[in-house]
């Protein structure tokens, strides 16, 4: 019995005195997937700059909205669609309004060897949906997903919704959906400009942008919460300087985009 | 590699084992010896989170302890915090959902005590809890060490609630399972690939741990 209750004593022992890890309070910044690899790069010129740390956690922006009006620990929001922000705003979940912080856009993504081409006008799409050629196309899921939607709304104005539903697989926000894509699970996908430029996914896909006047604006909100402290302000600050912006606008999220 | 993701789901497996350990005991050793009329139904509920989908599970903790509830605001009033998306939250998830794991093997091996050995120990004038320790916690042995190692193994790799109720925060609540789900979507194949193979190695050896002591222990006791 005594080695039975060593093995316990050990482990409440350990699981007590060990330190949380990141105890240290950074703020949690919760952002939509589509700026994952943008934020990555800004969060560290912030380190760099400042020497504060910021924890990062990416999901669909929908999702993230939910779980701030749960209670969820979130120091800044970054929504890839205002209606979310100005909603928790409008609810008092968040300081103010915000700001828009880039105008989103899509595209049609292959990976490469695929039987489809790279084209932002879906007319290889609509045609490898009567030849036979199309297998499963991805997207980030239409309910909680903003860029998503507007795949649907693009994919509605293409006149393909019908068509191509069958097809669908659904991503569970828009990394998820491009991961479907670029590893070739998916023969393609819509996802969105700010991944499609990320070096990982260029190099394993091709991309071109679907004409933006084929869905709503996609402007991306962010907004602090009301529980931000210092270093989230500074964060926040940060993310509206010129350092940022370049990060940003190199990722294909920048605040306005010549017709391309 | 995310080391932080690990040492953090290495303390809620710790943790959770820990709080389950006497939980377990009393409960499982309870439902051994005892026969009510209600024990079916008390044993449906602890088998419950084998069949129910951790989803499932982790929307009605959202609807408990969610900061709407009133379950809820009592705790963000006495802890200053929300239970879901913490780490504390987590292990209440954790342990409700690792019962059956904790609770089945320690009952199988009371079980197995023959109730002539009680009866023998209580004739010797053994006091209930000192007849616990001294004869049926020893016997039960690899009951409850299977118990341990199955709840900690399960804890490492539970995903479906620590989605629902985390929110992958790092430090907090973005577990190993949940770590390698967040690499897979950035793209980081290679992070990927090392934290699966090394979450593969560290359940592979737990479980062969678990057969080679409960086969030393039965040889020892047998």
């Amino acid at each position: 019995m005594t080695f039975a209750r060593l093995i316990a004593f050990a482990l409440a022992f350990w699981a007590a005195t060990l330190p949380r890890i990141a105890a240290a309070e950074s703020p949690v910044v919760a952002a939509a997937a589509s700026v994952q690899f943008a934020l990555v790069e800004i969060a560290q010129a912030f380190e760099a700059e400042t020497g504060e740390t910021v924890r990062l956690t990416f999901g669909a922006s929908g999702n993230l909205a939910r779980q701030i009006r749960q209670g969820a620990p979130y120091d800044l929001f970054l929504s890839a669609d205002e209606s979310f922000v100005l909603t928790l705003a409008e609810e008092g979940r968040l300081r103010d309004q915000g700001v828009l912080y880039a105008q989103g856009r899509i595209g049609a993504l292959v990976p490469r060897g695929s039987d489809l081409k790279p084209d932002g006008t879906l007319e290889d799409l609509r045609a490898a949906l009567q030849d036979g050629r199309l297998g499963r196309f991805a997207i980030a899921n239409p309910e909680h997903a903003p860029y998503g939607q507007r795949a649907r709304e693009a994919l509605i104005h293409a006149g393909l919704w019908e068509a191509i539903e069958p097809h669908l697989v659904i991503g569970e926000n828009i990394a998820q959906a491009a991961q479907f894509a670029v590893s070739g699970n998916a023969d393609g996908g819509i996802v969105s400009y700010s991944l499609a430029v990320a070096p990982d996914v260029a190099a394993r896909s091709e991309f071109a942008l679907i004409p933006a006047d084929w869905h709503e604006p996609l402007g991306q909100r962010m907004a602090l919460t009301k529980r931000a402290g210092p270093v989230a302000e500074a964060f926040y600050a940060y993310l509206q300087s010129p350092a940022a912006r370049a990060i940003f606008d190199d990722y294909g999220l920048a605040l306005s985009h010549g017709e391309g | 590699m995310d080391w932080t993701a690990l040492i953090l789901s290495m303390q809620l497996a710790g943790v959770t084992v820990a709080v389950l350990l006497p939980i377990g005991i009393a409960l499982g050793r309870w439902l051994a010896v005892r026969d009510f009329r209600a024990k079916p139904l008390v044993e449906a509920l602890v088998a419950l989170p084998l069949v129910l989908p951790p989803t499932v599970f982790g929307y009605y903790l959202l609807v408990a302890f969610g900061a709407a509830s009133p379950l809820g605001q009592i705790w963000e009033q006495v802890f200053g915090q929300t239970l879901v998306f913490s780490f504390e939250g987590l292990v209440l998830a954790s342990i409700l959902f690792n019962l059956p794991f904790a609770v089945q093997p320690i009952q199988r091996g009371f079980e197995a005590i023959a109730p002539e050995i009680r009866e023998a120990a209580a004739c010797s004038g053994m006091a209930p809890l000192t007849a616990l320790r001294r004869v049926e916690l020893p016997l039960a042995w690899p009951g409850i060490l299977t118990a341990m190692v199955l709840s900690f193994a399960h804890t490492l790799g539970e995903f479906g609630i620590v989605l629902m109720v985390g929110g992958s925060i790092p430090g907090e609540t973005r577990t190993v399972a949940i770590s390698i789900y967040d690499k897979v979507q950035s793209f980081d194949d290679s992070g990927a690939a090392q934290m699966s193979a090394l979450l593969l190695v560290i359940s592979l050896v737990t479980i062969a741990l678990t057969f080679a002591f409960s086969r030393r222990i039965g040889r020892r006791l047998g």
